[in-house]
């Protein structure tokens, strides 16, 4: 049942492998990425700038509102925007440059070396197709297995993300099964090829707790087992501060603040940051009392304000703050911000 | 609103829910028994949070006690009035003092139509004051919600954030004057932020208002946050209910330990549950629901008594009550 990490590799095309680059070189980098969308005669800038490496193994969450660009700049990983987007800047996969590929090219790199996983099970699956069919499609498309072979390895995924009776589930339809078997049947597809880099879009959102806890489990397991990186998007900072080693958090298509999971939440500096982690209910804060909130909402991306985008919204913004934007510097080792006025010199940070 | 503190504004009695499953041909194929005598209680002026996963018959409890469709069985009593026993104007009359908040706010208004229209229909439906008196009142409200008339008053919902629209529908709901609110995940869609600022709108008006709350939710903090007492769901039946602090601080119930168990904390030292202590598997199906506890396939104390008997709620502590043959013990649920 066990999978070999490097099952797929003589089916992949001949490609540099990872083990001709050097030890300890990130497996995805992307370096001032910018993407932009022509949006009825307006350019609108949904990721402004964003960098961040992924070490082989590794897990980096991507963190922010709806509209901070967290799922646009992993779509542009994958060659995924609409043709209205333009990306620019450098993404590189095992050294490779990602933007300006073709379509054909980036096929080679899109569910094989790279996988995503989406929110919603249901919609990534075909309703009318046997879960079996669904996966094996998958399996063939990178490799060239006859129909005999592709069931096996199909039902070793199936058992691999634990579908209890996965025999059986390869002759059902998706609607038969719960919505955490779904997801499990949808990692089990992105697993097809295996994957160096798993990129999981807000995965286990749509799942309720206790399920969450069992996908999340999964992943992290699957990573130890087959060496896999993973890009977690997420709105839910709880959940990375249990599965990340890094953070990014992104507002309005920049980010505003990076660093290693216990390095960020030891010491939050970005006021964006502190607001997110404080409106969090929290099951050990006794009931009613009323959360710190901050007012308003995102800036429109189209019409955003001269200075920190942040700043109508920041109780501690003066001046500065909306005349000029902050630079994303490293304020400390290891740990960038952009702020002028970062939070914590007080100690005030919330745990 | 109305009577002493001593009268519980709306209580259910045993209410059960069940639905027919049609297999091929649509010959009977089974029966989903999607609420199972449940009694609860919400006072004047308290919230009453109910959480439980997908399916276990959350949503349903709500409907039935709005009537919509009629509880199986069981009285729903509102201000003691049974619900069960009115028809047409008279049930109408009666729920007025009930509103819903559901999760999509873009779901429950119609895109066409304009945000004082649709905060003034459910007077219109009621027949409610003249115009003059009508548009005053949606002016009201929209300003109890934090939404300046003259401004939101002429948009349209696509012209709306998803805060900003959930705000509507809480008008909608407080134009009537109701009594209870029941949230069905009424803000489980929104980010953290305007999540957090809509909470606080709920909390501002039980105060200003006196309304209860029924809060319906998937996320134990969320309802720990603004629940009064918090009943725990699986399968269609009451797993625990107790007052919020009691119930999150010594849980009695495995399955409300394990729910807790399950959440994640955004704090990165915070001991993580052990891959044993987490729940395992998916609830059954509520069509062929377990013999005796509806939880023992999943939890892990479940011994024989478990499979042969029905675990009645019975009170352990102050209004602290479990359906459970071996509760938890509570220094143990302390002890991780």
């Amino acid at each position: 049942m066990e999978l070999g990490v490097t099952d797929h590799t003589a089916s992949v095309e001949t490609e540099p492998q990872a083990g001709d680059r050097a030890p300890g070189a990130p497996l995805l980098e992307l370096r001032d990425v910018r993407v932009a969308f022509r949006h009825g005669g307006r350019r609108l800038v949904a990721v402004d700038g964003l960098s961040y490496t992924v070490a082989p193994g590794r897990t980096l969450a991507l963190i922010g509102e709806s509209g901070s660009g967290k799922t646009v700049s992993s779509r542009a990983v994958l060659g995924l925007l609409p043709p209205t987007a333009t990306v620019s800047g450098s993404i590189r996969f095992e050294g490779e440059e990602l933007v300006g590929l073709s379509e054909r090219q980036m096929r080679r790199h899109r569910g094989a070396s790279i996988a995503m996983v989406f929110q919603d099970p249901t919609r990534s699956l075909n309703p009318t197709m046997r879960i079996g069919a669904q996966i094996t499609e998958a399996i063939r498309v990178h490799q060239k297995l006859d129909g005999k072979a592709a069931k096996a390895r199909a039902i070793e995924l199936l058992k691999l993300v634990r579908l209890p009776a996965a025999e059986q589930r390869f002759v059902e339809y998706p609607h038969q099964l719960s919505g955490g078997m779904r997801q499990r049947v949808v990692i089990a597809i992105a697993l097809a090829a295996s994957p160096k880099l798993l990129i999981a879009d807000e995965a286990t959102t749509a799942l309720d707790v206790t399920t969450q806890a069992q996908i999340m489990e999964l992943l992290r397991d699957l990573q130890r087992k087959l060496g896999m990186a993973m890009v977690m998007i997420s709105h839910d900072l709880g959940l990375a501060a249990s599965f990340a080693d890094e953070v990014v958090v992104m507002y309005a298509g920049r980010a505003v603040e990076q660093a290693p999971t216990r390095t960020l939440f030891a010491n939050v500096r970005m006021p964006y940051t502190k607001a997110l982690l404080e409106a969090i209910p929290r099951i050990e804060r006794p009931p009613h009392q009323p959360l710190p909130v901050v007012p308003g909402r995102p800036p429109d991306l189209a019409a955003l304000p001269a200075g920190c985008p942040f700043a109508p919204r920041c109780p501690s913004a003066r001046d500065l703050c909306r005349e000029s934007a902050p630079p994303f510097g490293e304020g400390e080792p290891g740990h960038r911000w952009a702020c002028w006025y970062p939070c914590g010199s007080d100690g005030a940070a919330p745990a | 609103m109305s009577s002493n503190g001593s009268q519980p504004l709306l209580e259910a009695r045993n209410v059960v829910q069940e639905f027919v499953v049609r297999g091929r041909g649509g010959v009977k194929g089974g029966v989903v028994q999607a609420v199972s005598d449940v009694s609860l209680k919400v006072m004047p002026g308290e919230t009453l949070g109910i959480v439980g996963e997908t399916g276990s018959g959350k949503s349903t409890l709500a409907r039935s006690l709005l009537q919509a469709p009629k509880p199986k069985s069981g009285q729903v009593l509102l201000r003691g009035t049974d619900l069960t026993g009115l028809k047409g104007r008279d049930l109408l009359d009666a729920r007025r003092s009930m509103q819903m908040v559901f999760q999509d706010p873009f779901g429950s208004l119609d895109p066409k139509w304009r945000v004082e229209d649709l905060v003034e229909e459910p007077l219109i439906a009621y027949g409610v004051g003249s115009r003059t008196e009508r548009r005053r009142k949606v002016r009201e409200v929209l300003d109890l919600v934090g939404l300046d008339p003259s401004v939101y008053g002429r948009r349209r919902p696509r012209q709306l954030s998803g805060g900003q629209a959930q705000r509507v529908a809480i008008a909608r709901a407080l134009a009537l004057d109701p009594a209870l609110i029941i949230c069905d995940e009424a803000v489980s869609s929104l980010d953290v932020l305007i999540q957090a600022q809509v909470l606080n709108l709920f909390e501002r008006l039980r105060a200003e208002l006196g309304l209860s709350y029924l809060f319906i939710a998937h996320d134990l903090a969320l309802v720990k946050q603004v629940s009064d007492r918090v009943a725990v769901m699986y399968l269609g039946k009451l797993a625990e209910l107790g007052p919020a602090e009691a119930l999150y601080r010594e849980p009695l119930h495995p399955y409300t330990v394990a729910l807790l168990r399950s959440v994640p904390s955004p704090d990165p030292e915070a001991p993580k549950a052990a891959a044993e202590e987490a729940i395992s598997g998916d609830p059954p199906s509520p069509i062929d629901p377990p013999s005796g506890c509806r939880f023992r396939t999943r939890c892990p104390h479940a011994q024989e008594r478990c499979a042969v008997e029905v675990p009645e709620l019975r009170e352990l502590g102050t209004q602290h009550a479990v359906a459970c043959h071996f509760p938890v013990v509570q220094r143990s649920a302390n002890g991780r």
